[in-house]
């Protein structure tokens, strides 16, 4: 039967109408066209559909639509400036080579922001611990790590 | 012009789109009309099918349509080519069953194609291929290679009796059988080189549409080769003409191998597109991939090695059975034979060797090519023999490696290769220098303080890259010519757009091969751009595998860019008024040479587009240039690995304390792109190693079918990588480079169990060398 959402995402306003069972992850790619977010498994592993939602970062592969009712949802769309400006956490992927094939690092990106936001000063074994619930098969997670410390200095320093 | 690009840390060009979710996998290309197709998958290993009821399915909501193997049939599509013809011992070509698109009469492994649902929505064609009745009578199954010969054996394909794809083997068995008897010491080891299951993150993908309007299709797909895949699926399967079907893999989330193959779904979708006048989209569930993507590896090999009194190799006998699953994946042949006998001299001066291969069929997913393909299995066995017989004969196991390194070069292996050139020597000095061995003492005193058994381990790996001069690859079996192909198209205002048949998943191509571009033409890396991944756009290509790209796909770049350079000499020549023979090009200048004379890159390009002032007695007008690049050899990356694990006896876990990585990967591009791929092969070489392993039971059900089950390392499984490199440059292509995307995948199983063995006192463990795995080794060796 479907039912009618309504949300914030990425600061715009959305409604529409979805099945009961759709999950937040069909409703923003498919519905919304938000394709930056993705899935790469369905056992809530790999974390490459992790969006924030009031500020957290979740799994958009384990929720409902529905459950994102009213919420304030951000994508990894939505996270750079208006001008193009990439967000300290994205440009810190891009210096240190934080990606190769691009396909979990929205949800890596998503991630890591919510958690320097919550962790600042983390150490780099802290951040390996924070990645259980994102998976990555390219880069060895070397790279990534480096750049989530980097990234939460910058978000620090307010850059 | 500023500094020179080769060998900068240039940020990557595609990085942006990817950080901004821009990028267009895919999955992420919904065209007009689309319809989505789920595929009903066998829940058998092994089974007969009576009958498929797809009554159900049909009336349910959103069904455009239901196709069981019967279709397929009726519309004459072929099985799926294996593009390797392997000859056997007694001359007689291999055994190659049919693999239907979707089963007819029998399935063969969990999760083989019986059907598929298309519907107008993903949900709505998933929840009808639950209602697809499939009426099935279970057949015995055989998952184990090392069973799929043995008496009474479930048998899978009439055409292949004891379930044998062919015997096949390289060397002089009987010099090595002498050498073996007289050697004073021998070393045997008999091991199991572990199935895995490749796991990009972004699962495969498919999308095919037909328009009627020129009786043409379009295929989106997650794909590392996309003029192969055209080229089979049009010349062997569905009979049409390549000119009518366009391939495009644009943005591909990893491949590792497993996109390199064409698969069934994408036929179907291509097929069922026209069938229905809409486009027709699949995406696997992860559920999926695990079952139906080719998977890697999967040997049981004994291996032995003879050595005289002073640990000189003198010869070696290796023996391994090869499950290729089910079927025969594109590529399966070759990789047990072809990649894996010939790399079996390693580093090392073995003047006999021996290998017999014994490729078997079971109930299980097809096995093909997975990053290092054949090269990571020889490894394993050269490295662990060479360090179990240091250990055995109590000489330091880098010492044994230098007592039987090459050192000449070029030199002719007894297996085939033939290495132009490297220094080993080169590679261990500073990977020992660079991992501390000096200081390993100390540490294992401190680990066993705090109650930890310490171990080291090397692996001294070599490579044959850089695939493959078409003619030696042709005369091994090869059904398909492995050049490359590029294109330069100058633009009026001599911005550059490069066409490559090298497809990047993650490599970074579109930034190192700006690079390349740039310094030789001598332009900004603004002003280049790399196009890849359509075969509407790009002219040919035989894709990205075996670390190929830019060795043989930078190299046809480089090829094209001589010939623009030769051109645009002619028209600045004319503009100059000077002989051609003394116009000089650098720096993004063409010069008269010894004068001031010149015209820019640019005012030539504008000069061939707007050719009011031209040579049109000598010269076309326009600037634009393609080549195709053939290699006159392999290259051969090589490289020492140092590992050092911390095992905890009371928990059985390994953790990964150091690791060094020092390679020779030729001239390097972009230092930092390299150092990626060799983190990314380490860690997926860890995985092998520590985590990973696809498990069938024995009725054939996969019982690692997903990422709660089958551990992909995660961040805290591996530990920083200390990486360094040696350049000895290729010597027969003109950029010095050999490839570099295998190695760690290739190098790092053998120095992790290398170290996992050394510091549990034992000979040998399998892998995945998981905590229980490690505390019942422990518990079973203080039992004895």
């Amino acid at each position: 039967m479907p039912v009618k959402v309504s949300m914030k995402v990425n600061g715009k306003a959305v409604s529409g109408e979805v099945e009961a069972r759709t999950l937040l992850v069909t409703y923003l790619r498919e519905h919304l066209r938000l394709t930056g977010t993705h899935v790469g498994c369905d056992t809530a592993q790999c974390g490459a559909c992790t969006v924030h939602m009031n500020g957290k970062a979740v799994k958009s592969c384990s929720m409902l639509a529905m459950q994102a009712e009213g919420a304030d949802v951000l994508t990894i769309e939505g996270l750079a400036k208006a001008d193009g400006t990439l967000h300290p956490m994205q440009a810190a992927f891009k210096e240190h080579h934080g990606l190769q094939c691009g396909f979990c690092t929205p949800g890596m990106v998503m991630n890591a922001v919510d958690f320097a936001a919550r962790h600042p000063g983390a150490s780099e074994q802290d951040v390996r611990e924070a990645l259980e619930g994102n998976l990555c098969r390219c880069t060895g997670y070397h790279n990534i790590v480096k750049s989530i410390v980097a990234g939460s200095k910058a978000m620090a320093a307010g850059k | 012009m500023g500094a020179p690009l080769i060998g900068a840390r240039i940020q990557r060009k595609e990085d942006y789109r990817f950080l901004t979710g821009a990028g267009q996998y895919t999955d992420d290309v919904t065209l007009p009309r689309q319809s989505f197709a789920a595929f009903v998958r066998s829940p058998h290993a092994h089974a007969k099918i009576r009958s498929v009821n797809a009554a159900k399915a049909k009336g349910a909501p959103g069904v455009l349509a239901v196709y069981t193997g019967e279709d397929i049939a009726a519309a004459k599509l072929g099985g799926l080519p294996c593009g390797w013809l392997i000859t056997d011992v007694h001359g007689q070509p291999m055994k190659e069953p049919p693999y239907p698109v979707l089963a007819q009469g029998k399935v063969r492994h969990v999760g083989e194609r019986v059907a598929v649902v298309i519907a107008e929505t993903q949900d709505q064609a998933r929840d009808a291929a639950e209602l697809v009745q499939v009426d099935y009578e279970p057949l015995p199954a055989v998952a184990d290679g090392r069973l799929a010969r043995a008496k009474g054996a479930p048998q899978l394909h009439e055409i292949a009796p004891d379930n044998t794809c062919y015997v096949w083997a390289l060397g002089d068995k009987a010099a090595v059988d002498a050498a073996f008897a007289k050697a004073a010491h021998v070393t045997k080891l008999d091991f199991v080189n572990n199935r895995l299951i490749p796991n990009a993150i972004e699962p495969r993908a498919a999308n095919g549409s037909y328009s009627r309007a020129d009786d043409s299709y379009t295929l989106y797909v997650a794909n590392q080769n996309p003029h192969v895949e055209r080229l089979l699926m049009t010349a062997f399967v569905m009979g049409l003409p390549e000119h009518k079907v366009r391939v495009v893999a644009g943005d591909v989330g990893g491949g590792f191998g497993s996109k390199i193959y064409l698969y069934a779904e994408d036929v179907v979708v291509t097929w069922a597109s026209r069938q229905l006048a809409r486009p027709v989209k699949w995406t696997a569930e992860r559920s999926e991939s695990y079952t139906s993507d080719a998977h890697g590896r999967d040997h049981h090999t004994v291996a032995e090695l003879a050595l005289d009194k002073d640990g000189k190799f003198l010869a070696m006998r290796v023996k391994t059975t090869a499950n290729v699953g089910a079927y025969l994946s594109t590529f399966a042949s070759c990789v047990p034979t072809i990649l894996y006998a010939t790399l079996l001299a390693g580093q090392y001066t073995t003047p006999l060797i021996h290998c017999e291969v014994t490729a078997v069929f079971t109930n299980t997913a097809p096995v093909d090519a997975y990053r290092g393909a054949g090269r990571p299995e020889a490894t394993y066995v050269v490295e662990r023999l060479v360090e179990t017989a240091a250990r055995e004969m109590k000489i330091d196991p880098a010492e044994i490696r230098r007592r039987n390194f090459i050192r000449s070069f070029p030199y002719q292996t007894p297996v085939a290769l033939l290495y132009d050139t490297g220094n080993y020597d080169a590679t261990m000095d500073a990977a020992q220098k660079l991992a501390d061995v000096a200081g390993y003492p100390a540490r294992k005193k401190a680990s066993e303080a705090r109650g930890r058994l310490r171990g080291m381990g090397y692996a001294a790996y070599i490579e044959a890259c850089g695939i493959a001069p078409s003619a030696v690859a042709g005369s091994l079996g090869a059904r398909a010519g492995l050049f490359e192909a590029g294109e330069i198209r100058v633009h009026p205002t001599g911005s550059v757009t490069v066409f490559t048949g090298s497809h990047s998943h993650g490599q970074g191509h579109e930034t190192t091969f700006a690079q390349v571009v740039a310094d030789r033409l001598g332009m900004a890396i603004e002003n280049v751009d790399i196009v890849h991944g359509d075969t509407s756009k790009i002219l040919f290509g035989m894709g990205t595998y075996g670390s190929r790209s830019i060795a043989v796909g930078g190299t046809a770049i480089v090829k094209a860019m001589d010939k623009i350079i030769a051109k645009g000499k002619k028209i600045a020549a004319h503009l100059l008024e000077a002989a051609e023979a003394d116009i000089e090009y650098a720096g993004g200048v063409f010069k008269v040479a010894g004068t001031d004379k010149q015209k820019t890159f640019g005012e030539v390009a504008f000069a061939a587009y707007v050719p009011h002032n031209y040579p049109h007695d000598k010269l076309e007008p326009g600037l634009n240039e393609n080549a195709f690049y053939d290699p006159s050899n392999f290259t051969f990356p090589a490289g020492t690995y140092v590992c050092e694990v911390e095992v905890d006896p009371e928990t059985g876990k390994v953790q990964v304390d150091r690791w060094t990585a020092v390679d020779d990967f030729g001239r390097i591009i972009n230092p930092m792109i390299v150092e990626g791929q060799v983190h990314g092969g380490l860690a997926q070489g860890i995985g092998q190693a520590l985590t990973e392993g696809a498990k069938y039971d024995s009725h054939g059900q996969l019982v690692t079918g997903s990422f709660m089950d089958y551990a992909i390392p995660r961040a805290d499984d591996v530990p920083f990588f200390q990486v360094d490199t040696r350049e000895t440059p290729c010597t027969h292509n003109p950029l010095g480079v050999k490839g570099c995307g295998e190695a760690g995948a290739i190098g790092a199983p053998a120095a992790l169990i290398n170290a996992i063995t050394d510091a549990l006192g034992v000979k040998d463990i399998a892998m995945p060398a998981t905590p229980q795995t490690v505390w019942r080794t422990l518990n079973q060796k203080k039992a004895s």
